[in-house]
């Protein structure tokens, strides 16, 4: 394990099975510290069974996979320690404030006292969220909302981070500024794993993992992907790959 | 022939302001998108013209009725699909198409016609109960019971949410095929790039029409040339950008950043020789054509930019 020193993630021969159903089939890839790393497939093609895998949420049926060092199947506990998460369905809590979310999270990822307070002041003001500090969260409008749960997905500093679908329904300029965060992130060496069902913002990746029933099918930067495919967008490289998919996402 | 005439209409939720003074027209026969974010009032819109909301002021027709007065005429002629799936969950397919019919006094047999296309590839599922439907399989049944009293015009509220690129491509591909049937469908949506698919379009944010016109017209008029840059430390580059006194807008764009110059009769070389001292590894420079995207953004950053102009 050593000698993965610098791959945030390894997966080998990853598999977890359902009865007879194998929804995620074998799957290797390595991701690299600092690399923003795009999980794609179409509805049913096995992104969130394996990504709860990775979070250590739930056991695979066979193969081997680390995540920040720590083995998938002994080291759940130290994993999910690690990691941040962050998706659109959950992420922050609407009925307490911005402050209250952000002390909420640091206490439960064992962030000291004062430096949740430390940090969290500098947050609020990089976020310019000064005057919100004490509102509801469920008042603020859905891109700061995005904004402010990715930072408090990363407030305890974790080597890699996870996005399951972050920034469905907002604005281009908003889902530009949310990109800038992940960039910073991504740039001062947290490793972003992220699904998205935008094409377009798979092109944001460092590299892209296409996911179809189980497998994977293509593992690229977004560039080479679109050469071998003789495709003008991801778009169009997505649908190559997934319309042949025999798991219709019935 | 207008199938649907917007005047003037306003509506508020409390403090908050969803639509203001908002006028526009579709043509029978039109595929026409609302193209806009969360809470730019797509929904409220849709909602007033499916008559299951009253505007705080102005007025709309449906084929020349009016959706407060003569609602129940309206609701015969229109289908809609609202964005939060709504069919009866514990229901079958079978069974909530059944249902629709009903409601609109009529039978799935007599317009099977209608919907043919659409529910042969639901029917494998036809006694799959709705809650247990995939995503895209949802949207093409909400599809199906939308359409099954044969109305003249379709509503979509955002039908293609949530729902992978394959199947909001098959998803358009179906559109089209009702808009060769002469339906005219009005289709609201977050997604830029199902913009081009439209007839014409308006562009909403926070309640006020952007722009309106053909998607190939609103890509016209971008201002100046736009350029796409990229190099191997690509936050770097943004960063770097920004901070050009020459550089208008500057925003990330997949791979590239979009660039546009203050000087508009700027071209390649002088961009070249802006970013060039920086000595980026991998720098690569492109003029290129706008997106639906880019039009939206700066029509966005207009007020900013104009304000800086006079200032």
């Amino acid at each position: 394990m050593g000698t993965e020193m610098d791959k945030v993630i390894v997966c080998r021969n990853l598999t977890k099975q359902y009865g007879n159903f194998k929804a995620v089939d074998s799957i290797n890839f390595e991701v690299n510290a600092g690399e923003i790393f795009g999980f794609l497939g179409a509805n049913g093609a096995g992104k969130t069974t394996a990504m709860r895998v990775l979070c250590g949420l739930s056991y695979p049926t066979s193969g081997e996979a680390w995540v920040a060092g720590f083995n998938v199947y002994h080291q759940q506990e130290q994993i999910k320690k690690h990691i941040g998460y962050m998706s659109q369905k959950f992420s922050l809590y609407e009925n307490l404030t911005v402050w209250e979310n952000i002390q909420f999270y640091g206490g439960i990822y064992g962030v000291p006292h004062a430096e949740i307070r430390k940090r969290g002041r500098e947050l609020i003001v990089s976020l310019g969220l000064e005057k919100e500090m004490k509102k509801l969260v469920g008042e603020l409008p859905l891109g700061w909302k995005q904004k402010l749960a990715f930072s408090v997905a990363i407030f305890h500093q974790p080597r890699i981070v996870f996005l399951d679908e972050p920034t469905g329904g907002v604005d281009p300029l908003t889902r530009r500024q949310f990109w800038e965060l992940i960039y910073e992130a991504a740039a001062g060496g947290i490793t972003v794993f992220v699904t998205t069902h935008y094409m377009d913002e798979a092109e944001y990746c460092n590299r892209i993992c296409v996911l179809v029933d189980g497998r994977v099918e293509a593992l690229d930067t977004p560039s080479k992907l679109k050469s071998i495919f003789n495709a003008s967008s991801m778009e169009e490289v997505f649908y190559q790959l997934a319309r042949g998919a025999k798991r219709k996402s019935d | 022939m207008i199938a649907v005439e917007v005047d003037e209409l306003e509506k508020r939720y409390g403090d908050s302001v969803a639509l203001k003074k908002i006028s526009f027209e579709v043509n029978r026969g039109e595929l026409f998108g609302l193209i806009g974010p969360d809470g730019a009032g797509k929904t409220t819109l849709l909602r007033i013209l499916a008559t299951l909301l009253l505007a705080d002021k102005g007025r709309a027709t449906i084929h020349g009725y009016d959706t407060v007065r003569e609602y129940r005429t309206i609701r015969n002629l229109v289908g809609y699909m609202p964005g939060r799936f709504s069919l009866y969950q514990d229901l079958t397919v079978e069974e909530n198409l059944r249902f629709f019919a009903t409601l609109f006094g009529t039978t799935v047999e007599e317009n099977y016609g209608q919907i043919k296309d659409i529910y042969d590839q639901l029917s494998p599922f036809k006694r799959r109960r709705a809650g247990k439907l995939s995503g895209g399989m949802k949207q093409k049944l909400a599809l199906c019971c939308a359409l099954i009293h044969k109305p003249e015009i379709l509503f979509l509220d955002e039908p293609t949410s949530g729902v992978d690129a394959v199947s909001r491509k098959e998803f358009w591909g179906i559109l089209h095929r009702l808009k060769r049937q002469g339906i005219t469908i009005l289709v609201s949506t977050p997604y830029m790039d199902e913009a081009m698919r439209c007839d014409r379009i308006v562009l909403i944010q926070n309640g006020i029409i952007l722009s309106i016109d053909s998607p190939a017209e609103i890509l016209q008029r971008y201002p100046g040339p736009l350029f796409a840059v990229k190099a191997d430390d690509i936050y770097g580059l943004l960063k770097f950008a920004r901070e050009l006194e020459p550089v208008e807008l500057s925003h990330a764009f997949g791979e590239y950043l979009h660039i546009t110059l203050k000087d508009k009769r700027a071209g390649l070389e002088q961009l070249h020789v802006l970013l060039e001292e920086c000595r980026f590894p991998g720098l690569e420079i492109r003029r290129i054509n706008p997106t639906i995207e880019d039009c939206f953004i700066r029509l966005m950053s207009e007020p900013e930019l104009n304000g800086n102009r006079n200032g």
